[in-house]
């Protein structure tokens, strides 16, 4: 989309180095890096991923630097290393 | 520290809310769960990123200026997870970078908003499927498309928004499918004209979308989003004015990889259900919400509600309702008398009901659809937290659940992380068909934590070391 972004910065998502701008949401990051799959339900194992962008379905979970975190309230900083949660991260 | 006013939810009704509070003299928190303030409707954008310049962009500018100038004090990125009743007024638990926090005020104000209200179909747990209003916060707050192509669909103004917001971002919107008529949406203007602003947006919306040469499929529905890992394509069939799949009509496939699809939206009332407050069942104002006197004051004493948390309104009405609120509480508290504050309240009042009737009807439009509840296939997952299908919801039915929390017990439907937020209104809406109506099906017991909460927060620096052991017993 047109207009201006955040510096760029990179994060890592289970070891793969991804480009980002700051300003993005951990969750929106994730998007635009064509990472949909974020993790897998708990009884069917099926995939889910960022569902409400705001804060409520708790679908976009993840593991930020060690500690349990919504991608969506996130904002991504340089250097951040992220963990996809689910058996298929795995 | 105890302040004269806490205000949960710094959105249109929020943050107006405290700001009146506080140009009234008194001494104001303001707690957002976001990182700065806007709500949803004025929400901001992330740092860095170019803000727009809409109505509502502009809107939730003006309200952060006047917050960052005003002597507030601000509680944002601030997650509230309990309330209760303090000595003297209510006390507020949250958990702010990561530490916890406690906060106590004589009166609170809730404007905790609203969230969507998503009819469980085959297929809406694949990722790439999104609310509408997910999709709004990408576009304005990200400035980022929800996929490369992207189906639209749901009911009321939302779909607009987010059609013509993707195509004047460049993107690609693959169809727009709507629960209504296109003649509904003529049937509503009579009560938008009430807001010639919200008409002449409403009219650059659909133009945009008419100009682009987007499919609209008015009355038809979407039946399915199929895709192994996400969303490829996306099932559409006509339906009836209720929202339920016409039998035997022929379905239609759409290629996408996103589906940005929503029903309505629903207050959010956990935290007044949590207070014990008393709540109405108005299908017309999203269903359940809390109950609110002219003066915005609920049926707990010293307890306000300002916006959508009082039935859906929309956000004039949240901006009109949170003035008023805070006014309400400066003349509760004796820092206005009769007169001060009826010379503030009345004109607010006029304004209030103009809003409350273009609001009115667009909370029509996004009203529950129960045929569309009823048509959920038995193997569709509800509880998405703890993959509950239609048919266990039914099973439990079955053998004798009578009301929500009921049901809630027996299948852990609505007692995962969201607490409800997602299938709260599908299961209550599948019990409801059983029972007799929402009403009878009841109102889900509200429970802290309000949102999930690290346990590491909350134990701050406690250690094992740090557990009083008694003295042993004398020999």
């Amino acid at each position: 989309m047109k207009g201006p972004r955040g510096a760029p910065v990179r994060i890592l998502v289970d070891g793969q180095p991804i480009a980002a701008c700051q300003g993005e949401s951990l969750a929106a990051a994730l998007l635009a890096a064509g990472i949909l799959r974020l993790r897998d339900s708990p009884r069917a194992g099926a995939p889910r991923g960022a569902f409400c962008f705001m804060g409520v379905c708790q679908e976009c979970v993840v593991q930020v630097d060690g500690a349990t975190a919504q991608a969506c309230q996130v904002p991504v900083e340089d250097g951040m290393v992220v963990l996809l949660v689910g058996p298929h991260a795995a | 520290m105890s302040l004269d006013l806490a205000v949960i939810g710094a959105g249109p009704a929020g943050g107006s809310a405290a700001l009146e509070a506080a140009r009234l003299g008194l001494s104001v928190a303001l707690v957002e769960e976001s990182a700065a303030p806007g709500g949803q409707v004025w929400r901001a954008p992330g740092a860095g990123l170019a803000a727009g310049t809409d109505p509502d962009a502009m809107a939730g500018a003006a309200l952060r200026a006047a917050i960052a100038a005003a002597p507030i004090e601000r509680l944002f990125g601030a997650r509230v997870w309990l309330i209760g009743r303090a000595e003297h007024g209510f006390r507020i638990d949250l958990v702010r970078e990561g530490r916890a926090e406690t906060i106590e005020a004589r009166a609170l104000l809730l404007a905790t908003g609203a969230h969507e209200r998503i009819v469980p179909f085959p297929g809406w747990t694949l990722p790439g499927v999104i609310g509408l209003a997910a999709a709004t916060i990408l576009l304005k707050s990200q400035r980022m498309l929800p996929g490369r192509r992207v189906v639209v669909a749901g009911c009321g103004p939302l779909l607009a928004v987010v059609a013509a917001g993707i195509l004047k971002a460049g993107g690609q919107v693959a169809a727009v499918v709507d629960l209504d008529s296109r003649t509904g949406w003529l049937a509503a203007l009579p009560a938008l004209a009430a807001r010639p602003d919200l008409l002449a947006q409403g009219a650059g919306w659909v133009a945009r979308i008419l100009r682009a040469g987007v499919p609209i499929f008015s009355r038809h529905t979407v039946i399915a989003a199929e895709g192994t890992d996400a969303v490829q394509h996306v099932r559409i069939a006509p339906c009836d004015a209720d929202g339920a799949p016409m039998p035997g009509a022929a379905a239609r496939v759409i290629e996408a990889d996103a589906l940005a699809i929503g029903h309505g939206l629903v207050p959010d009332t956990a935290a007044t259900r949590l207070l014990r407050a008393e709540h109405r069942f108005d299908p017309d104002r999203g269903g359940w919400h809390a109950v609110r006197d002219a003066e915005m004051q609920s049926s707990v004493p010293g307890l306000w509600l300002a916006g959508e948390t009082g039935g859906i309104g929309g956000a004039a009405v949240a901006e009109l309702s949170g003035r008023m609120a805070g006014a309400s509480v400066a003349h509760a508290a004796g820092r206005l008398d009769g007169a001060a504050y009826r010379a503030i309240a009345e004109p607010l009042r006029a304004r209030l009901a103009k809003a409350s009737r273009a609001g009115a009807a667009m909370a029509r439009k996004m009203r529950a659809r129960e045929a569309m509840v009823a048509a959920i296939a038995p193997d569709t997952v509800v509880c998405r937290c703890e993959d509950v299908t239609r048919a266990e919801i039914e099973a439990a039915i079955a053998d004798g659940a009578g009301d929500v929390n009921q049901l809630k017990q027996w299948t852990r439907c609505g007692m995962g992380p969201c607490q409800g937020r997602m299938c709260g209104e599908a299961a209550a809406g599948i019990l409801a068909r059983h029972v007799g109506g929402r009403e009878a099906a009841g109102l889900w017991t509200g429970r802290a934590p309000l949102r999930p909460v690290p346990m590491q927060a909350l134990l701050g620096d406690f250690d094992y070391a740090d557990i009083p052991i008694p003295p042993p017993a004398p020999p």
